[in-house]
């Protein structure tokens, strides 16, 4: 190894090169391992639905056929006539006026009807689990929504008009600033305050 | 013994078998290899050992049952914990919404990672394995770890935490293998038991020290903890460890899965008051990232001191902060506190083990201990807590609230040596 000539502009060259090598192995991949899955494979996965329902598949569904479908598919046998709760959570009801002291509803508390639709789909019915088409899905999703008097009777919920639901707890979702969020750091507040020193 | 009436391939196989039961070489009277027994034959109970029959220490039901009869919570026997792992078969289980524990062959488990990713990436448990790995020890805890005046026990009182040593590949460095996309901000992390329970969970958490877990404690990871395979989001709630995981989409935002709607929301009764913690959208994440905490297992509530004379005040202390830098103890309800010894290693964001020599002389005494981590975090009284809430200590007890209550636990020990929850 020669020693580093004292040139102003070397330091410059070397750190310029680390940066392009530290980010080209982050991007490329080091171990190869695993296989590439097909669209099919994740689609068939992909059900988490995000707020703006970018994953939402075709489909169309309106109250009133939901109305149906909560007595064929038996939701009505754990969740009451009318949503009203049994054996299983209540489906209609106002927004709680406090959810620590009261069970909430998902319709009148969640800040986005896709929640609805997500929860339904994956978890609904018991031990039937993801055997509910999305057009089925669609149609229980706006059977609550007019249940609990969000939309109209009549509405089509579908991948572009479900989202675009305003749901009356909107406005209660804290914004998070993900970004301000490091690990590592103290959280931003204080609950003990510091102790006076301990004696040995 | 037998004599050795068998040729050089028996004696061989005789001689690892001795070797095994540490006997090896052994040599009878006459100068020959002494024989072993007849190769013994292991029954089930053998192959797998049990505890003695005298230990019946064990999980207890947290709550109620479940109407649909699924999985719940069950509760770690803190009261019998030494050292600071917990034995897997006595690990904490909570379930938000309750499911059927899945019986999962490995085999055929896949992990898909897809999303914002330049490569998305599908694999088996055996690709998993193949990646450099990494054993940390951690804790977890489920935010409805709550001490109440009513609980009897450490066990109903804290009994939703654990801590295992985990076994699995950095998490970053998968994502690092699928390449995240600038602006991706989250990942959502989903299992595949029946409602296939999913997380959002902030990128730069999952880039710092989360795993891909399948071993626990040197064998594979339990079936009521995920296997064969489960997150591990080191210090934050347990809800965000998901079990049974399949999938981590790298994604630009909050999803508020199903888990998720009733947090980051301010409950009206809290939207009323403006100054409400909850307003503070830096606030957001409080109940996320556990904040230090610690509690005396023994003597704990429940149990009874067998006259005067030294005890070891014993416990365990965590933060989701990191290492717990010190752990103090008082006997007189908070007046006076002393530094407690730390009786184990100390791992970041991990149970440890702590104790006080004490003399007990019969009288009165209110045991507390205080957690201060890394960060010179400090755990609060149910009266610092209340008052940074804004709320009465009765309020505190009854309203189900999402964030992690760290308050510190006192035992009230009266002249007989009975021990009780200071809460009630």
């Amino acid at each position: 190894m020669g020693t580093f000539a004292m040139d102003w502009h070397r330091p410059l060259v070397l750190v310029a090169v680390l940066t392009v090598c530290t980010a080209g192995s982050a991007q490329a991949p080091h171990y190869n391992l695993g296989k590439t899955p097909t669209e099919e494979e994740i689609r068939a996965w992909d059900i988490s639905i995000s707020p703006e329902g970018k994953e939402l598949p075709p489909g169309n569904g309106t109250a009133t056929e939901g109305a149906k479908l909560y007595v064929q598919k038996a939701c009505v046998a754990c969740h009451g006539p009318d949503g009203r709760g049994a054996l299983a959570p209540r489906l209609v009801g106002p927004l709680v006026e406090n959810v620590y002291t009261t069970e909430e509803v998902m319709a009148t508390y969640s800040p986005f009807a896709t929640t609805l639709w997500d929860y339904i789909n994956r978890a609904m019915p018991l031990k039937g689990a993801g055997t509910l088409k999305p057009e089925e899905v669609y149609a229980l999703t706006a059977f609550l929504l007019y249940k609990n008097g969000i939309i109209q009777e009549g509405d089509v919920m579908n991948a572009q008009t479900l989202p675009k639901v305003k749901m009356p707890n909107r406005d209660g979702f804290v914004p998070l600033d993900v970004s301000s969020w490091k690990p590592g750091r103290p959280r931003p507040f204080k609950i003990a305050p510091d102790p006076a020193s301990p004696k040995k | 013994m037998k004599p050795n009436a068998h040729g050089r391939r028996q004696f061989l196989r005789e001689g690892v078998a001795l070797a095994g039961l540490a006997v090896g070489g052994v040599r009878s009277a006459s100068g020959q290899v002494a024989k072993a027994a007849p190769e013994m034959q292991l029954g089930d109970l053998d192959a797998y050992g049990q505890r003695s029959k005298f230990v019946t220490s064990a999980r207890i039901l947290g709550g109620h049952m479940e109407p649909f009869d699924l999985t719940m919570h069950l509760l770690t026997p803190l009261q019998d914990s030494v050292g600071i792992i917990t034995p897997s078969s006595l690990h904490y289980v909570a379930a938000h919404k309750g499911f059927y524990v899945p019986d999962i062959n490995p085999e055929q488990h896949r992990l898909m990672i897809h999303g914002m990713v330049d490569r998305p990436l599908l694999f088996s448990m055996a690709d998993l394995k193949r990646f450099p790995f990494v054993s940390r020890i951690h804790y977890l805890e489920c935010n409805g770890n709550k001490p109440r005046p009513r609980h009897k026990t450490v066990q109903e009182a804290m009994g939703r935490t654990s801590c295992s040593e985990w076994t699995g590949v950095p998490l970053s460095l998968l994502l690092k293998e699928a390449g995240v996309h600038n602006g991706a901000k989250w990942i959502v992390a989903e299992g595949v038991e029946e409602n296939k329970g999913a997380m959002s969970i902030p990128l730069a958490k999952a880039m710092d020290d989360c795993l891909i877990a399948y071993g626990q404690n040197g064998e594979p990871v339990r079936p009521q903890q995920g296997f064969p395979l489960r997150l591990l989001v080191p210090g934050f709630e347990g809800l965000y460890n998901v079990k049974w995981l399949r999938r981590i989409k790298v994604v630009d935002e909050l999803y508020m899965t199903y888990n998720e709607f009733e947090r980051y929301t301010a409950d009206n009764m809290e939207a009323m008051d403006p100054t409400s913690v909850y307003r503070n959208k830096n606030y957001s994440l409080l109940e996320v990232e556990q904040g230090p905490k610690s509690v005396i297992t023994c003597p704990s509530g429940g149990q009874q001191l067998s006259g005067r004379g030294h005890y070891e005040i014993t416990g365990l202390a965590w933060s989701g902060g990191g290492a717990v830098q010190k752990v103090e103890v008082s006997t007189d309800g908070g007046q006076n506190w002393k530094l407690a010894e730390i009786r184990s290693a100390v791992h970041r964001k991990a149970h440890t083990r702590f104790a006080m020599d004490w003399n007990w002389n019969e009288e009165e005494a209110v045991l507390m201990s205080r957690c201060t981590d890394e960060l010179h975090q400090v755990q609060p009284t149910l009266a610092e807590f209340a008052k940074f809430w804004n709320q009465t200590t009765e309020y505190i007890f009854t309203h189900r609230r999402p964030i992690h209550d760290n308050f510190i636990l006192p035992w009230k020990v009266d002249r007989n040596g009975n021990v009780r929850n200071g809460l009630a």
